[in-house]
């Protein structure tokens, strides 16, 4: 190929220089399995699924997208998908910044960390049922409430069932990624920051939150995009004909119970596009912060 | 109104002492530092001096032994409260404030007004000489201005005692040499005490009022430049000031002076503790053993690398005792020569190199 460059122009540098330039060599070529499972396993199923959605069993290209927001046994499963997601997001972005700031500080950090780790290990479905007995009407936990007279609560079958379940699978995960935020951030600013006066809860506001806010950021898309999806909890531990009926509930009886591909494949675009607005709202408030690096200075 | 330090007569460290589990890191270190002082605390990496530095600052608390700022007692106080100005190794700026800010933090966290704030932090860029660089964030500046804005930073808070943390170990030298007038330039205007951690003597030399000298956690000389370049009153502190020549000799009595025997050859000598026969540490200077035809120590040249004004050069004796030296000539590897010592130059102490 060198032959072809020094052929066209006696002093242009050969392919290779160029394409080094541009900083493709031999050793890009060993991104090519990943883009090929991308490109097989990613884009072709969801262009496939896109144009599946335009293709209804009946009617015109959009009946599947009129039927959808004109049927409002399907339509509210965004607004209930959203209401689980939105709080669970939240709650366990938020509660992460406290845990990860007293962790990080604590010498037993590994053995804690292993602890809290556990749930994602675990996996959805066996937290939904340890949750279901644990919780249930004869569970342990109303049974200690009875023996104080108070209770039996309810917290499974409805939307607190799936809250928590939420909130115990996707906590570990955010409390990861804050720590390892945390642990980014120099240590000796906010030393120096004490140094100059500031207590611990300025050093918090105007040190550690401006940087560690990049990270939350990209934590509540990753956290949102997680509970969104959210389906085996909201159907073992919620109410899935009720409140918890949630959209890939909907997508989820679309293709096996009316066997409708293309109105399920729909309802996923919708359910795509749902989530793709919110990581867009959340990265372009991004913009509003700092968004370098979160040294103090050469190292 | 000028930045001035705050007013205060002198710092007080008793005892003070810090173990980290079962390693003692600092063991009770006593000093006194009087307003207006410039004191550099010299070691190498290990010796306790950083410790040393950030218990001043409250950034570790002490296990023994107190601190007293004249009549106050502040070891048990956190750093937020006793108000010293420190410069970190890294400089620590904050990456998502711009210059301006950085600056102003100390003084927004004590309540200063916004307009005293901007005419203090206008005063303390045209103190560092970075009026024009404000408006930038700390990744834009280079190493040497971000030196500037760490130091700015400390002062501008007015504090009775600047701390530094080996401020200039990240610039290369030729800053280094600039920085250096500049941080005594800064200490003189604003009148504060300066405790200066660094392992570089020359450093220490050209910068301190006293130097304390450090090691193993422990104090082992302190006064004035003058004082420890010629006098280092023990071995290690000899080793540490650049008194490279540790010689194990015999030491045979004679008045003030002493006589030493290195390979066989007799040397007058000065002692620096009161010496018995026998074994003892002569320590000299490469740069006060010097080639010359009446010296009565022989030497076979092993190395010599050129240094613009001499050549500094190692060797061994008959005996096989390695030496140091310079030569004003150049002498190649292999050639013998002959090196004398002015004896007031080759000091002794009692114990012998380990």
């Amino acid at each position: 190929m060198s032959e072809s460059a020094t052929d066209t122009a006696a002093n242009s540098t050969p392919l290779r220089g160029r394409l080094a330039l541009s900083d493709l060599d031999g050793v890009t070529l060993l991104a090519l399995p990943a883009m090929l499972f991308v490109v097989t396993l990613f884009i072709y199923p969801f262009a496939y699924g896109f144009v599946l959605s335009f293709q209804p069993k009946t009617g015109n290209w959009l009946a599947n997208y009129t039927k959808f927001f004109s049927d409002p046994f399907l339509y509210d499963t965004i607004e209930a998908t959203f209401r689980l997601a939105i709080p669970a997001t939240l709650i366990n972005v938020l509660l992460s910044v406290p845990v990860a700031l007293r962790v990080r500080r604590m010498r037993r950090r590994r053995l804690l960390t292993a602890i809290l780790v556990i749930p994602i290990t675990l996996g959805t479905v066996l937290i939904a049922e340890g949750l279901l007995t644990y919780l249930g009407p004869q569970g342990w936990f109303n049974r200690v409430l009875l023996m104080f007279g108070v209770g039996p609560v309810r917290l499974v079958h409805n939307y607190t069932g799936v809250m928590l379940s939420l909130i115990l699978s996707g906590f570990p995960f955010t409390f990861l990624l804050t720590l390892s935020y945390l642990t980014g951030i120099d240590p000796s600013l906010e030393q120096a920051a004490s140094t100059l006066g500031a207590k611990a809860r300025a050093r918090f506001v105007h040190i550690l939150l401006p940087l560690l806010a990049q990270g939350l950021a990209i934590n509540l898309c990753l956290s949102f995009v997680q509970t969104f999806s959210v389906f085996p909890s909201a159907v073992l531990l919620g109410a899935p004909s009720g409140d918890t009926r949630v959209i890939s509930i909907a997508a989820y009886q679309a293709a096996y119970e009316q066997y409708d591909s293309s109105m399920a494949s729909a309802i996923a675009m919708i359910m795509g596009f749902c989530q793709l607005v919110v990581v867009v709202l959340i990265l372009s408030g991004r913009s509003l912060v700092y968004r370098g690096a979160t040294g103090g200075g050469k190292g | 109104m000028a930045i001035a330090a705050r007013d205060f007569r002198e710092l007080r460290l008793e005892g003070m002492s810090r173990a980290f589990g079962s390693v003692n890191a600092l063991k009770g270190v006593t000093l006194n530092i009087r307003r207006g002082e410039f004191i550099a605390l010299l070691g190498p990496s290990g010796c306790g001096k950083s410790t040393a530095l950030n218990c001043i600052a409250g950034l570790l608390t002490l296990s023994a032994g107190n601190i007293w700022l004249d009549k106050t007692r502040i070891d048990r106080l956190a750093p937020e409260e006793r108000g010293f100005g420190m410069v970190f190794q890294n400089y620590a700026l904050f990456p998502h404030m711009v210059v301006r800010r950085n600056i102003g933090f100390g003084l927004s966290m004590h309540g200063v007004d916004k307009d005293e704030i901007k005419h203090k932090v206008d005063e303390a860029l045209s103190i560092v000489r970075l009026g024009d660089q404000g408006d930038k964030l700390p990744g834009q500046l280079s190493g040497g201005q971000q030196q500037r804005v760490a130091i700015a930073r400390a002062i501008v808070i007015e504090p009775p005692l600047v701390l530094m943390d080996e401020p200039l170990s990240n610039l290369d030298a030729k800053l280094r040499l600039e920085m250096r007038s500049e941080i005594r330039r800064i200490h003189e205007l604003i009148g504060s005490a300066t405790i200066y951690v660094t392992h570089d003597q020359e450093e220490a030399l050209s910068l301190a009022d006293r130097i304390v000298v450090m090691r193993s956690g422990e104090v082992r000389q302190v006064g004035t430049p003058e004082e420890l370049y010629a006098r280092p009153a023990h071995a290690d502190v000899a080793e540490f000031m650049g008194y490279r020549n540790q010689l194990r000799a015999h030491a045979i009595r004679a008045g003030n002076l002493a006589n030493v025997s290195i390979g066989g050859v007799i040397l007058p000598a000065t002692p620096v503790d009161p010496i018995e026969e026998g074994e003892v540490t002569a320590a000299i200077r490469p740069d006060d053993l010097v080639v010359s035809a009446a010296g009565s120590i022989a030497a076979t040249v092993e190395s010599a690398q050129y240094h613009g004004r001499s050549f500094y050069c190692s060797g061994r004796t008959a005996d096989g005792t390695e030496l140091y030296f310079q030569s004003g000539r150049k002498v190649g590897k292999g050639e013998t020569v002959r090196l004398a010592a002015d004896p007031g130059r080759v000091l002794v102490y009692s114990r012998a190199p380990e």
